[in-house]
Parts: structure tokens; C-alpha cells; sequence
């Protein structure tokens, strides 16, 4: 059976981080897990984590006045959930619910932000894996705002 | 057909209509003179009096008695079309264009990335594939599309998933909670994928945005542009080359494509009409 330094080091959002910034990590990690329909959060709480997902599913949601909330991206096997811990004033901007049993990594935000701060080369090798998921979720984003799949505006 | 036919329609009865989606619908019309076609292949379909337009041919080619066309009702031509009842005639010149590499690409990996509507024109290389599972690869479908209640050939994607040897993955822009899909665009998929990208030919087809993300994170999964390739949809007016309405750069989508190799586009996607 894996510890949880081996479970953190092995998950992909580490991989090719060195053992001494692995370890540092580990002490901010415990294992959770929620039930299908259970919210890893809600939009506006404080974000006091960062999730690594090992198995599931989890649903990024808004909550839609008056209408049932929409999902915008699905997040599975080896993803991050939440990165609103690192931008201040760190409240999540949206809603996070597993959609099947979803077992994960949570990294406290608040000692993880210490010890980025007290190390910048550990911070750093944090923010170069996080600057590409931001960016992969700006172009999605993107691509969903454009709508490209409704019908063409000038019609043959 | 000699090449003077091909300038001029010929009436073909419509023999089933089918909906698909909210504003799309899947005419069967009669094979008429036992046309062959490559998967990828458009028609130019005219309804009398009104106007012709391009639409890719999304049956099986192995169907010898009929032709399938899908088709969004989006303009006054396209509107009528969708609305044909059976025994209604219609104008039909064709096939036209360039396929699908399915020849070149056996013996590789197979991506097959479609984007809402474009589902329709890859259909008929999923058939082919299908038939000839023997002679590819491993074989993934990733298709994207607005929400659950837009995914085409919803019953045909059930029943392809549940294949051994073929894998689909399907995803929605947008969706609610009541979906247990995945919910994200389709480039997205890409990097999930387990494949050899020196041994992978990838075939794309949807709206020209969504095909030049798609390209974008094939080639940084490390797939060559020469393997990638595109179903263009330009304003192709006489599908011959001739008028020039379909010109893309030095390229006529019609008589050239529709299925180019990226290697060839690349320069010219971000570019708007010319």
C-alpha cells in the first residue's frame, strides 16, 4: 500500500518535482474523498485547498439564477481542482461536485502559500505546473464562449 | 458521368427523412446510377428554383441503393432541403472532392476528432474503418458538441462505444448536472490520450475554430502537421474550381479538398474569408 508521500509525488501535477520539494509537500497533503453529488466546494467559500484527483470525476458548476446549474468542465484521473488558492483573496469562483466516488489529494492553501513564499524555488516549480493548466482552461474557455457549434451567422 | 454531367443536376427522389437533432435532419435519397464515393466526399444538392449548396455525404459507401446527407437547416436552401418529405426531388451533382486518407493512413493509429455537425462528414470513414478494423491501429473518436441535447447520431455513438476495438469519447461545452459525461472542449481530450504520435494520422473535422485548437494540441502531443488532416468548408459554389468562390489561397476547397492536410492550412486558418 502507497504512503501518501508516494501518492503525492506519483500524482502527475508532481511529476519531475525534485524529493526535497515532494517532501515539503507531503506536509501539507491528506488524503479525502467525497460521494457521487457531494460539493469539494462552493462558489464565494475561502480556498483553503488545492485537490489532486487520484480517481473520479468532479463537475466545475455555476449556479444559474432561477435555472438548474450548468457544468462548464469536468475534471477526472490525475487533474487539479482549484486553483483559487493561489490568487488572492482566494475564494473559489465556482462550485466543484463529484460526480462519481472521487478519491483525492488535498493540499492545505494555507501551508502551501508559507511554503511557497519561505522558498521561491519551490514556489516557482508550483507555479510552472499551474501556469499551464490556466492557460489550457483560458483557451477552453475561450472556444466555449464563441459558441462554435450554433448555427452559422451568415448562412448558405 | 462525363465531366460536362457534373455542371448539371440531376433529379434524384428523396426516400426517407430522418431528425436528428432540433434543426437537423438526414435525407436518403436514391443512388441513381450507382455512384461511388470516397468517405469525405461532398454532393452539391439543389432544391428547384431556389439554390444549391454543399453537403458532405455521411452514409456508408458500401450503400449501393441510396445516398445519406445531414443537414442543418441554417438558410433558405438548406432550410428547404431539411424539410423534403419522401418522393420529393432533388437536384444532385456529385461526389465531389478530395477523402479521407484512408488508404495512406493504414497501418497507423487512428484519431478521429469531430466537432458538432462534423460528425457527419467523418461518419462515413467510421464506417469504413469499421469494416476494415483489421487494417488500422488503435482507433479513437473523440467528438465534442454544445450540450447533451446536440450530440448527432446519439444511438450510433452508444453503440460504437460499446465496440472493443473502438474507442469514443464524447464531451459537451456545457451541461446539467443530470449529465454524467465529461463536460469541457474536445482539444481538451487530446493530452489524455494514450498514442503514438510519430505513428497516429489524425482526421478533424468541425467549425474552423474548433479544428484549429484541435491541430494545436495534436501537434504539441507531437503529431506531424503532414498527418493531421482538415475537412475544410469554404463558400464552394460550383465544386469544379472554376468560379473561384472557394479559394483558399492557392488551394480550392472544392476541387483540392475539402480534406486537406494541415501542413497545407496552416498559414491560412486565422486568416477570415478571402
Amino acid at each position: 500500500m502507497k504512503n501518501i508521500a508516494q501518492i503525492v509525488c506519483e500524482h502527475p501535477f508532481f511529476e519531475g518535482l525534485n524529493s526535497e520539494f515532494c517532501d515539503l509537500m507531503c506536509g501539507c497533503a491528506r488524503n479525502v474523498r467525497f460521494n457521487p453529488g457531494e460539493y469539494l466546494f462552493h462558489q464565494g467559500e475561502d480556498a483553503d485547498y488545492l485537490y489532486l484527483v487520484r480517481h473520479g470525476q468532479v463537475a466545475l458548476e455555476l449556479a444559474v439564477p432561477g435555472k438548474a446549474p450548468v457544468s462548464f468542465q469536468t475534471l477526472h484521473d490525475g487533474d487539479v481542482v482549484g486553483v483559487s488558492w493561489v490568487l488572492p483573496p482566494y475564494h473559489w469562483a465556482s462550485d466543484a461536485r463529484a460526480m462519481s466516488l472521487t478519491r483525492a489529494i488535498a493540499l492545505d492553501a494555507h501551508c502551501l502559500r508559507k511554503k511557497c513564499d519561505e522558498d521561491p524555488a519551490l514556489g516557482y516549480a508550483v507555479m510552472k505546473r499551474l501556469l499551464p493548466i490556466l492557460t489550457s482552461r483560458l483557451h477552453a474557455t475561450q472556444m466555449q464562449i464563441l459558441d462554435v457549434y450554433g448555427a452559422p451567422e451568415q448562412p448558405q | 458521368m462525363t465531366s460536362q454531367d457534373l455542371w448539371v443536376p440531376e433529379p434524384v427522389r428523396v426516400l426517407s427523412r430522418k431528425q436528428e437533432l432540433e434543426s437537423t435532419w438526414t435525407l436518403e435519397l436514391e443512388q441513381v446510377g450507382k455512384r461511388s464515393f470516397l468517405p469525405g466526399q461532398f454532393n452539391m444538392l439543389y432544391v428547384f428554383g431556389v439554390g444549391e449548396v454543399p453537403i458532405s455525404l455521411s452514409g456508408d459507401t458500401s450503400l449501393t441503393e441510396s445516398l445519406v446527407h445531414t443537414i442543418r437547416a441554417v438558410g433558405p436552401v438548406s432550410s428547404q432541403l431539411a424539410a423534403m418529405q419522401p418522393m420529393a426531388a432533388v437536384g444532385l451533382r456529385g461526389p465531389f472532392g478530395t477523402g479521407w486518407p484512408m488508404a495512406a493512413a493504414e497501418g497507423s493509429d487512428l484519431l478521429l476528432i469531430a466537432g458538432g455537425l462534423g460528425l457527419a462528414p467523418l461518419r462515413p470513414a467510421i464506417y469504413h474503418v469499421l469494416r476494415n478494423r483489421e487494417r488500422y491501429g488503435r482507433v479513437v473518436l473523440l467528438y465534442g458538441t454544445r450540450s447533451p441535447d446536440d450530440i448527432l447520431y446519439r444511438d450510433q455513438l452508444e453503440e460504437w462505444s460499446r465496440l472493443p476495438d473502438f474507442d469514443v469519447h464524447i464531451t459537451v461545452d456545457h451541461a446539467g448536472s443530470d449529465w454524467q459525461g465529461k463536460v469541457g472542449v474536445v482539444p481538451t481530450l487530446i493530452p489524455t490520450l494514450a498514442f503514438d504520435p510519430e505513428d497516429t494520422v489524425a482526421m478533424v473535422c468541425g467549425p474552423e475554430i474548433m479544428m484549429r485548437f484541435t491541430a494545436s494540441a495534436l501537434r504539441d502531443a507531437g503529431v506531424e502537421d503532414e498527418a493531421i488532416y482538415l475537412s475544410m468548408e469554404r463558400n464552394m459554389k460550383c465544386a469544379l474550381g472554376h468560379c473561384g468562390h472557394c479559394q483558399f489561397g492557392s488551394t480550392f476547397v472544392c476541387k483540392d479538398g475539402p480534406v486537406l492536410p494541415f501542413s497545407k492550412v496552416r498559414g491560412l486558418l486565422s486568416l477570415k474569408e478571402f
